[in-house]
């Protein structure tokens, strides 16, 4: 570990701690994947990995390849726009999915249709 | 000290990453329906770009940004492509 032994302290604790957060909070988020009970339940979960755990990551990311190279280095970000673009539409698509194959189907665990 | 830590917090990411791929992973194994494939799916494909970018910190080379990029484009095509054949039965109309 050549690189990182280049870090200041202060650098080393505070990449630590993103890459730290960014890890626990995807894992959160898979966990209630799994544990969650219903699909429109576990819909929300991943979402916690791809906006807070991608965006420490990439923080984590940011902050070390910065003061290892010493200049501002940000073409993680792009990873940041693209998953912030994309993650609504397909989740958007998916959900419209789920529901038009719930109501052909008549499942049981579906959300009711509009009151009228 | 502060290097120690900064060791152990990328290796208990990783362990922490790669547990969240086991629980995506068992879910698309398990899941009920095809909907639920599907985005165990997506959330794998998130979880190895995050992985991923955790290795590109421990090596210091920046080539595996640009895998995570190409990771990630693809999880969304192949998430858009299997939302819409859920939803017609074929992906182009």
């Amino acid at each position: 570990m050549n690189h990182l032994d280049a870090l200041p302290p202060w650098a080393a604790v505070l990449v630590g701690a993103l890459v730290l957060l960014g890890a626990g909070f995807a894992f959160i988020g898979s966990l209630g994947l799994l544990r969650l009970k219903d699909f429109y339940k576990r819909v929300h979960a991943p979402t916690l990995g791809t906006t807070f755990g991608a965006f420490f990551m990439l923080a984590g990311s940011i902050a070390c390849f910065s003061v290892v190279h010493g200049r501002p280095i940000f073409y993680e970000i792009l990873i940041g726009i693209f998953l912030t673009l994309t993650t609504p539409i397909t989740l958007m698509l998916l959900v419209r999915a789920a529901l038009y194959r719930d109501r052909v189907e008549s499942w049981q665990e579906s959300p009711p249709t509009k009151s009228e | 000290m502060s290097h120690g830590f900064l060791a152990f917090a990328i290796v208990a990411a990783q362990y922490l990453l790669l547990l969240a791929m086991a629980c995506s992973i068992i879910r698309m194994v398990r899941g009920p329906r095809a909907q639920d494939r599907v985005l165990a799916l997506d959330a794998l494909y998130v979880n190895a770009m995050l992985l991923l970018l955790s290795i590109g910190i421990r090596t210091g080379s920046e080539l595996y940004v640009e895998a995570g990029l190409i990771i990630a484009l693809l999880g969304f095509a192949g998430t858009l492509a299997f939302s819409k054949f859920l939803l017609r039965g074929e992906v182009i109309e």
